[in-house]
């Protein structure tokens, strides 16, 4: 047994103190960077492994029944619809009545198209909850970010302020307009612990359902696991403060849609820089701009005192 | 109006009717004095409001149908461009050209520069009535505009920028609404009201100050929210707010040059002698302003280039613009203010005036619809947009016109009340 002598009990709560004070100090400093969230431990997720998907377009008509959603233009087990474009030559996105999509891409080296499914990716801080002026959504502790109809004004701020594009709006209703995306099954299936209906239908397993933190893990155990098979990347797990749904590929992202600039902060920090002004204004202000007038009346203000002086 | 002058018509300046012990009616004040057969015939000898019939057979239907039809019917609002025109002009580019309010308010009332005060008034009114209007472009463009109350008392999102904008807009307007109290106590013959504003001008002019401050930068902060979306030159999360705060100033200035200088052309009838001999100093004096403000404005927008590092985009075709828009929309203005204060040109002034104007609808344009999702495709408004656009500013110009025809805005009111 190694004696505890003075040198050593020095040496050892010194490192001691200085492990606390580190700590503590990185502690003070997240709190002091207004308590960055990064989302719920318990959120669930869904990984996307790309690179299994034949473009059946299974889950986008089990979106369609569990959602209740208006019967498509063309039906599911048309594929010519990959070939459709919308304005811009860009390929086709989620509407009102389509909360998923799968588009294919035609990536050069590549034997055999890559297809992509495209839904809300349910944010760990998402753009669309942090500038809504009516708290109409909500990022459910199980991962799910949900939209309150009932008191949407229709500013339509969301959806400039989704980095995904992901929210439509019902433009064609005059009384009723509301925002339509996709909610993860939030109120039929996932408060009850499973998952949403697209994931289940799948044929080919594409997507995996589980805890989020768990998801991450997965994902880089197949990565490292199949060298040279996957893109060393795992879209989702940082993009935008990272997101519930989260995507493998072996082709680079760029390629196949994906933005690849959204950064890794969440969009709520950029616009902190403003809302950190707003309160020093209000409380500044008042004070200065009374002093300004006072400053600029002193000439008056003196004339009227020097008579009694 | 220039026809019922030369027969020696006097518009209304006093509570008596001249040469009786009668007060003027409220009717009389309605028909500017005049009978209603005779207001009738100046109503229809005015050509511009035979352009104004024409614009409301046109559009009144078209704005109709919008509620009918929805926004999908009357705009190209689409998923990927849920704003159009009717925010891009009716909220981004009106409320910084509205800004005068609070300017005015700040010279006259709170550095006690009382020989702005023939145009003060005017600068007030600019304000509520561009904010007011900015409101009536945002209920047509709110998908729901029957909840327009819902941030202020059903689900509230403080954290949210345009909660504050929201906010600050509804507490700008009654402290507008307030400041112009003393200009109705006038033609009405109130006494109170009038006594009562007087004795808060200071605290309603510092709340304006406030409100305007974080209002006006809060619609810039609203673009900070699409950081990928707008393009990178009309972008900056640190300066975003004061690129909209400090050209809101020469932009509100610049309006009221240019509505005193509509006024001088056009209600020349209605303009008093202290107004319009102090008209052209007043300009000046406002110039300078303008020119002070549009320097710092230069200054910032090279500053936030810098800061993030942007000097390559001004290479690229949207880079011709940004520069297009710097030169057109702000160093031409500053050169000709510069020039007109130099050698004491009014008339210089207000020609940059409107330059200025025209340079601040640009920067708002580029940023909320032009700029914005840059690296996706470019979105033409539906004509039926501009159509409804035309027509809701076509009412902005009937009420602001109406209401300077009667209220003491640029005339001095020669009644009793105190």
């Amino acid at each position: 047994m190694k004696k505890l002598n003075r040198r050593n009990f020095i040496k050892g709560s010194l490192a001691g103190g200085i492990a606390t004070v580190a700590a503590s100090g990185k502690a003070k400093k997240a709190s002091a960077a207004g308590g960055d969230f990064g989302g719920y431990p318990e959120s669930m997720g869904v990984l996307v492994d790309m690179t299994k998907c034949i473009g059946c377009r299974t889950c986008e008509a089990a979106c369609n029944k569990e959602q209740g959603l208006p019967e498509p233009d063309k039906p599911f087990d048309d594929y010519s619809v990959f070939d459709e474009h919308r304005h811009g030559g860009l390929p086709r996105r989620t509407t009102e009545k389509a909360y998923t999509v799968v588009n294919r891409y035609n990536v050069e080296g590549r034997d055999h198209p890559l297809f992509r499914k495209f839904q809300c990716n349910h944010c760990n801080e998402p753009a669309c909850l942090t500038s809504c002026f009516v708290n109409a959504y909500t990022k459910t502790p199980e991962g799910a970010v949900i939209y309150n109809p009932k008191v949407c004004v229709g500013c339509r701020t969301c959806m400039v302020a989704c980095p995904f594009y992901v929210p439509a709006y019902s433009f064609t209703s005059a009384i009723n307009p509301v925002v339509k995306k996709c909610i993860m099954c939030y109120d039929t299936r996932l408060k009850f612990g499973r998952p949403p209906a697209c994931v289940e239908s799948c044929p080919q397993g594409v997507m995996t359902f589980g805890k989020r933190k768990d998801l991450i893990a997965l994902a880089h155990q197949k990565i490292e696991g199949n060298p040279g098979k996957y893109v060393d990347h795992l879209y989702g797990e940082h993009e935008v403060g990272g997101t519930s749904w989260m995507y493998l590929s072996d082709v680079p992202f760029d390629k196949i849609g994906f933005d690849m600039h959204l950064g890794k902060e969440p969009i709520i920090s950029y616009v902190k820089d403003f809302l950190a002004m707003v309160p020093m204004v209000l409380c500044i202000w008042p004070a200065l701009f009374t002093g300004f007038h006072l400053l600029s009346t002193r000439k008056q203000a003196n004339k009227e005192e020097s008579p009694k002086a | 109006m220039k026809k019922l002058i030369a027969e020696g018509y006097q518009p209304i300046d006093t509570l008596i009717k001249p040469n009786t012990n009668n007060p003027w009616s409220w009717k009389d004040k309605l028909f500017l004095g005049l009978t209603p057969k005779d207001y009738m015939k100046q109503l229809f000898r005015n050509p511009f409001n035979w352009i104004l019939a024409i614009i409301y057979a046109v559009g009144i239907p078209i704005l109709v149908g919008r509620f009918i039809f929805g926004l999908g019917w009357a705009t190209h609002g689409s998923y990927d461009y849920p704003w159009g025109l009717f925010l891009g002009w009716g909220l981004f580019v009106m409320v910084p050209l509205s800004a005068s309010g609070f300017m005015m308010g700040t010279t006259v009332e709170l550095f006690g520069r009382k020989d702005f005060k023939p145009i003060e008034r005017l600068g007030l009114l600019n304000g509520l009535l561009g904010y007011f209007f900015a409101v009536v472009f945002l209920q047509v463009d709110l998908g729901q505009p029957w909840r327009l109350v819902y941030p202020m008392f059903v689900s509230l999102g403080p954290a949210a920028v345009l909660f504050l904008v929201a906010w600050h807009v509804a507490t700008y307007l009654s402290v507008q609404i307030a400041e112009l109290v003393p200009a109705t106590s006038e033609l009405m013959g109130w006494v109170k009201p009038k006594k009562f504003i007087k004795s808060i001008v200071l605290g309603l002019t510092i709340a304006g100050i406030i409100l305007s401050t974080l209002h006006q930068g809060a619609l810039g902060a609203l673009f900070t929210y699409a950081p990928g979306k707008v393009h990178p030159l009309w972008y900056s999360a640190a300066f975003q707010w004061f690129h909209f705060f400090c050209s809101s100033i020469f932009g509100g200035l610049s309006m009221l040059i240019v509505v005193s200088t509509l006024s001088k052309w056009f209600l020349q009838w209605r303009c008093d002698a202290n107004f319009s001999k102090n008209l052209d100093k007043i300009t000046l004096g406002i110039a300078k302003g303008c020119s002070m403000a549009l320097i710092t404005y230069l200054v910032i927008k090279l500053v936030a280039l810098a800061h993030d590092n942007e000097w390559g985009y001004l290479l690229t075709s949207w880079g011709q613009l940004y520069i297009f828009e710097i030169i057109a929309g702000s160093i031409v203005p500053l050169v000709l203010f510069t020039m007109a204060i130099r050698t004491g040109r009014a008339g210089l002034a207000r020609f940059a005036a409107f330059i200025a104007v025209f340079g601040i609808a640009l920067n708002r344009l580029n940023t909320a619809l032009i700029a914005f999702n840059w690296h996706l495709y470019q979105e033409i408004p539906h004509w039926r947009e501009f159509v409804i656009a035309i027509t809701v500013y076509a009412t902005y110009i009937v009420v602001y016109r109406a209401v300077l025809y009667r209220l003491p805005i640029l005339y001095t009111w020669q009644g009793d009340s105190k």
